[in-house]
């Protein structure tokens, strides 16, 4: 897929020069420059924790840098309040979105600024402006819905047209994919291609590299604070990309032995089972997963695979079915006693099943465990060893920042908190894992470290459902790809035969064979 | 200026600045503020009155221990609250749990014959189980059945309120010749202090009570930090979601965590009656002894320790409230200050905002300077 560039070299529109921004003695940003162009798009690359943020911040006024400057169409400014980054004409797209739930999408778009007319607000001029800037730019945004009531993806374009309301001219998406399905990225991708047409900057924050091909003129790359370098990326590949941020080379392929799999470690039957609304959402599901293969569960996302996953593991409960773990039956029993019949599982929502964050790192890492001899003995918590646990995990599984045992989960970032959660299901060892997007918002050097793990554990002959919108990622770790559609399994394709398109149809609900 | 010593300064100043305590003390002062200047307006010295309400609780020693003795159920109601605030619900029913409470204690402390070394346990007891039922009773219309605690807690509220009014005039219960009271408890069930060469120094009023609460608090802190109950009480409270895919059962901790803070606000109500009362009197209003504890709680961060001084905070205020009458001033003072108290402490991370801003831009600016 050509893309067409929108940049005009001639007209600089922020340059960011030497920039330095310390917190205490942590150097967050070490001497960082940026250029941006009009009607470029400029992906700023790095692992989590490298800076972007930070950087971004520091153009948004929300920090102030400790030294370097920072020119906007040529003149030198000090930003220092959103206020006046948005006067400047910079606009920033937050990765959680501030929209309030229940108003519409013109009353979000315009809080704050809204047109007045006599004493009330004039909704009707302001409704007609969001028609006309959602028409030009291609987002087909509905006007009158409610935020409750529209996808995430909606929700974003929301935030989008809420910046271009504010006059912006220059865009900064932080990690504006890191919640959409492959579709709603496309769109995405699509969306900023039209604000560049029309001269608008994009300065896109983000860690994933199949993007920043598909999507951005220029990148540059932050390492630990410091400035890598700015390259033209219709000359790297990925690999580069990759490299550069990382520092080392990175194999995104995985080593897998050839073995035949074993007994069955979990097999579903005939599921049928109800979402949130109380609709039926698995239709007689049918899935096995034998020791010693990766089943890869592709599909797109409200299909049933978040369903799926909740009712093997016991957090909700299915209408009808049988669900077998190590040959024996589990449906219907609580999430203890599954877990305790031998299952592992890396859940999908990490704040919401994964994590309480207002714990700490190391009472998160014992959430199945404080029972166990080893962290408690007659209902008294053992601290001294939950603490030794906890640093030998932030230790192994490069949990930063180091020495955060004692910090809320809560602070930690989201590739981080993932980590955390990887390192407690690992630790738990059974013979069958679950994982649900596991190397969602990980930065590259995690998803190698967490792909290798899944691996390892199928090569030690356990068995591992991957359940992942990430299509590669299926097609490079899976043995057997599963495609789910309407609440049951569509379709079956050993992993070294798949192509993506063949896939992306079943995915669709077409071409249906077993 | 050494660097080492300038880091050191840093840490400490960050600490107090991200702490709660500073926010509580900033609360407090705002709250005596408040206080002084309606005291003006109404045309009533404030420099008066808060001198009496100083000298009132420190002007002898019995004074001191009048004031720890009305702490001490509030320590106890607060601790039921911030206990309730840890796992994940509101306990606004702790008034109701108080007022069974004592209603238990009473009925034990009257007609049960044992020696006090026997008889004040099984009033705390008594007392704790009748508060725990109370409370548990709403954890499982609320588990069992989806009601909002909120809204039972404050029915149940009533119930044990015209419970009480109801047992009081039991003739069995009912004092003999005059006043609306129950019989007093028996002397083996009361919490004082018999030496006489104590009551010497202490007051005639003197009362052992604090010692149930602050050992309540220990242990209360105790389970929540160092526990696996406590573990799993805050895991559901935190996150429920998180918790039962971790293998809790919510709704069995849901009603474990509300019991245990019934029997605190219960052992609040014994502790009143053994400590102070002696005898329960019929009601005309809720005595407020719950409402209180959200105060406390409030004021000691849910913390179970802070909950120790913010009840003796507490207990000094109203009990120094009583002698303001002596400058005519008017006790009700009190409860607005507290009530100011409370107000600040809920909007407290405006202040806490704004002084980290002001220190983020204070350095942003000396480090800029050095450059």
């Amino acid at each position: 897929m050509g893309r067409e560039s929108h940049v005009d070299l001639s007209r600089t529109v922020i340059a960011m020069h030497d920039i330095v921004k310390k917190f205490g003695d942590f150097v967050a940003n070490d001497g960082i420059n940026l250029t941006v162009h009009k009607g470029e798009v400029h992906a700023i690359l790095g692992e989590n924790g490298a800076g972007k943020s930070t950087l971004m911040n520091v153009l948004y006024g929300l920090y102030h840098p400790t030294s370097g400057y920072i020119e906007v169409n040529g003149n030198k400014v000090s930003i220092d309040s959103p206020e006046k980054a948005i006067e400047l004409g910079i606009g920033m797209v937050h990765q959680h979105f501030m929209l309030v739930q229940p108003f519409t999408v013109t009353e979000n778009i315009i809080l704050g600024m809204e047109p007045v007319k006599g004493l009330t607000v004039d909704l009707k001029s302001a409704r007609e402006q969001v028609i006309e800037l959602s028409g030009r730019y291609g987002l087909q945004v509905d006007p009158d819905a409610k935020i409750e009531d529209i996808s995430v993806g909606m929700q974003q374009r929301v935030e989008i047209l809420k910046v271009l309301y504010r006059g912006a001219d220059i865009l900064i998406l932080d990690e504006p994919t890191a919640s959409l399905t492959p579709q709603e990225i496309g769109e995405l991708i699509e969306i900023i291609g039209h604000l560049t047409r029309d001269g608008k900057s994009v300065i896109l924050i983000t860690h994933k590299l199949k993007e920043i091909k598909a999507s951005a003129d220029y990148c540059t790359i932050i390492r630990q604070g410091k400035y890598i370098q700015t390259v033209n990326v219709a000359e790297v590949n990925e690999d580069q990309l990759a490299a550069m941020m990382v520092g080392r080379d990175v194999t995104f392929k995985v080593d897998k032995k050839e073995q035949e799999p074993g007994e069955d470690a979990l097999v579903v039957k005939n599921l049928h089972g109800k979402d949130y609304r109380n609709v039926e959402i698995l239709k007689g599901l049918d899935i096995t997963v034998r020791k010693g293969e990766i089943v890869g569960l592709a599909g797109v996302d409200g299909n049933g695979q978040t369903e799926l996953v909740e009712i093997i593991t016991g957090l909700r409960k299915g209408t009808e079915g049988s669900v077998m773990i190590h040959g024996k039956e589990v449906f219907g029993k609580t999430p203890r006693e599954i877990f305790e019949a031998g299952i592992t599982s890396i859940p999908a929502d990490r704040q919401k099943h994964g994590l309480v964050l207002q714990f700490s790192v190391a009472d998160n890492l014992i959430l199945q465990n404080f029972g166990e001899e080893e962290f408690s003995s007659h209902g008294i918590l053992k601290r001294d060893a939950i603490q030794k646990k906890a640093t030998e995990l932030i230790e192994k599984f490069d949990i930063r920042p180091r020495g955060s045992e004692g910090k809320p989960a809560g602070q930690l970032s989201g590739g981080n908190q993932q980590k955390v959660i990887i390192a407690r299901e690992i630790t738990n060892d059974s013979e069958l894992l679950i994982a649900v997007n596991p190397t969602r918002g990980l930065d590259v050097g995690a998803i190698e470290y967490v792909h290798k793990y899944l691996v390892e554990q199928r090569n030690k002959g356990k068995a591992v459902l991957l359940v992942s919108f990430e299509l590669d990622e299926i097609m490079s770790l899976s043995d057997e790809i599963k495609v789910i559609f309407d609440g049951k399994i569509v379709g079956s394709v050993p992993g070294r035969d798949a192509n993506e398109n063949e896939l992306g149809l079943m995915m669709a609900g077409g071409g249906a064979h077993e | 200026m050494s660097n080492t010593k300038d880091k050191t300064k840093n840490s400490f100043g960050a600490k107090v600045l991200h702490g709660n305590l500073l926010y509580t003390l900033i609360s407090i002062a705002v709250g005596f503020l408040v206080g002084a200047i309606l005291l003006q307006a109404a045309g009533i010295s404030a420099g008066e009155a808060y001198g009496k309400l100083i000298t009132g609780v420190f002007g002898k020693p019995k004074f001191i221990v009048w004031a720890i003795v009305y702490a001490s159920p509030i320590i106890l109601t607060g601790l039921s609250v911030a206990f309730s605030f840890q796992t994940g619900v509101f306990n606004i029913g702790a008034e109701g749990q108080y007022v069974v409470g004592t209603l238990a204690a009473c009925i034990v402390g009257v007609f049960l014959k044992v020696p006090a070394i026997i008889h004040v346990p099984l009033c705390l007891i008594a007392a704790a189980v009748a508060g725990g039922i109370w409370s548990m009773i709403v954890a499982v219309l609320k588990v069992k059945r989806g009601i909002n605690e909120v809204l039972s807690f404050i029915m149940f509220n009533w119930i044990a309120y015209y419970l009480s009014n109801y047992v009081v005039n039991i003739p069995a219960v009912h004092k003999e010749g005059g006043g609306e009271a129950t019989k007093d408890i028996l002397e083996s069930a009361m919490m004082l202090v018999k030496s006489e060469s104590l009551q010497d120094v202490l007051g005639s009023g003197a009362s052992y009570n604090i010692f149930v609460a602050v050992i309540a608090a220990i242990v209360i802190a105790f389970i929540l930090n160092r526990t696996t109950l406590g573990y799993k009480l805050k895991a559901v409270g935190f996150n429920r979601h998180a918790a039962e895919y971790g293998g809790i059962n919510s709704n069995r901790e849901i009603m474990t965590a509300m019991s245990i803070s019934g029997a605190l606000a219960g052992m609040g109500g014994a502790c009143q009656l053994m400590g102070m009362g002696m005898r329960i009197s019929q009601f005309s209003s809720q005595e407020g002894f719950g409402f209180q504890g959200i105060t406390v709680a409030l004021i000691g961060s849910t913390n179970p320790i802070g909950c120790i001084f913010a009840g003796l905070f507490y207990g000094a205020m109203k009990y120094g409230g009583t002698k303001l009458s002596l400058v005519n001033a008017p006790a009700e003072i009190v409860n607005i200050i507290m009530g100011t108290i409370v107000f600040f402490i809920a909007i407290a991370h405006v202040f806490k905002r704004l002084l980290l801003d002001h220190a983020g831009k204070k350095k942003a600016k000396s480090e800029g300077g050095t450059k």
